[in-house]
């Protein structure tokens, strides 16, 4: 078992010095982790710690592809709400 | 000859109102000496320094332990300026050898600031690396911080340790219900935590850093950010508990927030406040501490004067370019700095001194400055000088007169209409957008004005007056205050006929 970093990562940081296997690497264009070293923190705490501290929705996945912070989770902001904004940004 | 002699309790237009001085509009005039020897070139702190002197920032810290709904950690934008955002991010290194490079182009630089885009004490091998570096490489400039305050009591003693002068953090409630609002969650202890649970631990944390800090010697600004029916009245309580924990300054500032931004509060349509509500509110505050009025809310990447960012002259590939002798920029900077110093020290003992007898007598016939009501004027100003052309002008400083004196409130951000050939066809829309920014001034200063423009301003309310070119703004503040007074335009009777 593994999680994963996506390409929305924002390269902050705050993720790779509370991983306890130091698993998380600097890297371009975004940060990546290790599958080999990934333990998803069992054992260590109770939450997976790039997790628990990621502030951008959908940039962590785990083994399934599922996103471990999902739309609105961390922002507060409803996705149907940011879609209706979006599309009224794009269409000025 | 026998002069009269004035009432103590006349108001005198040279001297200081209870919260700043008002000829000289120094938003420091009641600190004390001790305090004000500290901030004097320091132009985040002192109204007056901010003419004069220089700030940067080094955007080495991207991490952040929380989140503000008015924050978006994914914005990075060349062309935005607010707190938060950035270009560049910097390993300790490179922004050690920005600084010098900057510190030795603009000798006026006095400040090196961390200050994000996330939080400099939820980085803090970045951070302190930066400041241990800096304090034996240029030991001329201050090192000032800002943080959320989250893991600030864990770092105390390291912020000492580095000599850090002056620490900003923000609070923005001292409610935890309020902070359920504006804080969704925060990472403490290994754990993501929401809500007010989340709210009541970061103002614990917040209020025993301010302490600790205090106890210390080190001086602490408060930051908060105004955000209309969320902490608009909760923050007087806030300047209230601040100001009595030992807080020398309280900087409320207007919450940003646009669609476009992608934050919380631009997403679901979150205003901001109006510059009448943000000025009501620093006034309220102000009986309780010292308020600071000139922010400009900068970028976490910002180099140069408050109001003005030089960033681009300083990239990597720029500074790698540039052969630095910082001896030589050091005495440089010194030779500057005592003679700024000296310049501002002579202001303000002018400022303070007893007006001549003479002067007193001049006055006594402006008895019915007592009744002159209060009156916004927003001035083009350069280096505290009424220098800049209606139309070049970037933001206007407002400036409130009565017979109290001429006292910096804000400011507004204004957009050049005239700015060339491409732009001439837009001109009108943005002459009326920078109208509709001096909302509540009467008059506007400034060296020079166009037909147009001084039309449409007469049209909306505001009397243009390009008289007081090149002179200091404060005098000719009061100078057409007097002149307005003297007009029979400043008597309550009139003022209620303009209410009507």
């Amino acid at each position: 078992m593994a999680l994963e970093i996506i390409e929305s990562c924002v390269n902050c940081f705050a993720c790779e010095p509370l991983c306890p296997n130091k698993a998380i690497l600097e890297a371009k264009p975004h940060f990546l982790i290790d599958a080999d070293k990934c333990t998803e923190c069992l054992g260590d705490f109770a939450d997976a710690q790039c997790v628990a501290i990621c502030p951008i929705e959908g940039a962590i996945l785990d083994e399934l592809g599922a996103e471990m912070n999902p739309p609105g989770s961390l922002t507060g902001i409803p996705p149907e709400r940011w879609a209706a904004v979006q599309a009224e940004i794009r269409a000025r | 000859m026998d002069l009269p002699v004035i009432a103590p309790e006349a108001p005198n237009a040279g001297g200081c109102s209870s919260g700043s001085c008002g000829s000289t509009a120094d938003q420091l005039g009641g600190l004390s000496d001790a305090i004000r020897a500290r901030v004097q070139d320091h132009p985040c702190y002192s109204e007056n320094a901010h003419h004069y002197f220089a700030r940067m920032h080094v955007a080495v810290a991207p991490a952040c332990n929380i989140q503000c709904h008015y924050c978006n950690r994914k914005y990075d934008c060349a062309n935005e300026s607010r707190p938060g955002v950035v270009s560049e991010l910097l390993t300790p290194d490179q922004a050690v050898k920005k600084t010098l490079a900057v510190a030795a182009t603009i000798p006026q630089m006095t400040v090196l600031g961390i200050a994000g885009p996330g939080d400099p004490l939820a980085n803090p091998a970045r951070t302190f690396e930066t400041f241990r570096q800096l304090a034996q490489k240029a030991p001329d400039i201050k090192l000032c911080v800002s943080t959320n305050g989250l893991t600030l009591p864990d770092h105390v003693e390291e912020l000492a340790k580095h000599n850090i002068d002056h620490v900003t953090i923000t609070i923005n409630c001292v409610d935890p219900d309020v902070g359920a609002k504006i804080y969704p969650w925060i990472f403490w202890k290994n754990k993501r935590i929401h809500g007010r649970e989340a709210a009541a631990i970061l103002i614990a944390q917040q209020q025993k850093g301010l302490e600790m800090l205090v106890a210390r010697g080190i001086l602490v600004k408060v930051n908060s950010v105004l955000i209309p029916g969320v902490n608009d009245e909760h923050l007087k309580e806030v300047s209230q508990i601040v100001k009595a924990k030992g807080a020398f300054l309280h900087n409320v500032m207007p919450l940003i927030a646009e669609a476009e931004h992608g934050t919380f509060y631009g997403v679901m349509g979150q205003r901001s406040p109006r510059p009448d509500e943000l000025k009501a509110l620093q006034d309220a505050c102000e009986g309780d501490m010292n308020m600071m009025r000139h922010c400009r809310q900068c970028r976490a990447d910002a180099v140069g004067l408050l109001g003005e960012d030089r960033g681009d002259e300083f990239t990597l590939d720029k500074i790698d370019a540039m052969d630095i002798d910082y001896e030589a920029a050091m005495a440089v900077r010194a030779e500057l700095r005592a003679r700024v110093t000296a310049e501002l020290e002579a202001k303000r003992q002018k400022a303070h001194a007893p007006a001549p007898q003479v002067i007193q007598f001049m006055q006594r016939p402006q008895k019915s400055a007592l009744v002159g009501r209060r009156v916004l004027m927003a001035v083009a100003a350069k280096s505290g000088v009424v220098a800049v052309h209606f139309g070049h002008a970037k933001e206007f400083l407002v400036y409130e007169a009565s017979a109290a004196g001429a006292k910096f409130v804000g400011h507004r951000k204004a957009e050049q209409y005239c700015a060339g050939d491409e732009t001439c066809g837009d001109g009108e829309s943005v002459l009326d957008r920078t109208i509709k920014a001096l909302a509540g001034c009467e008059v506007v200063l400034c060296s020079k004005i166009g037909i147009e423009p001084w039309g449409k301003l007469e049209a909306a309310g505001i009397q243009p007056n390009g008289e007081h070119a090149m002179e200091p703004v404060a005098d000719a503040v009061m100078a057409v205050w007097n002149e307005m007074l003297a007009a029979g335009k400043l008597d309550a009777k009139v003022a209620a006929a303009k209410c009507a």
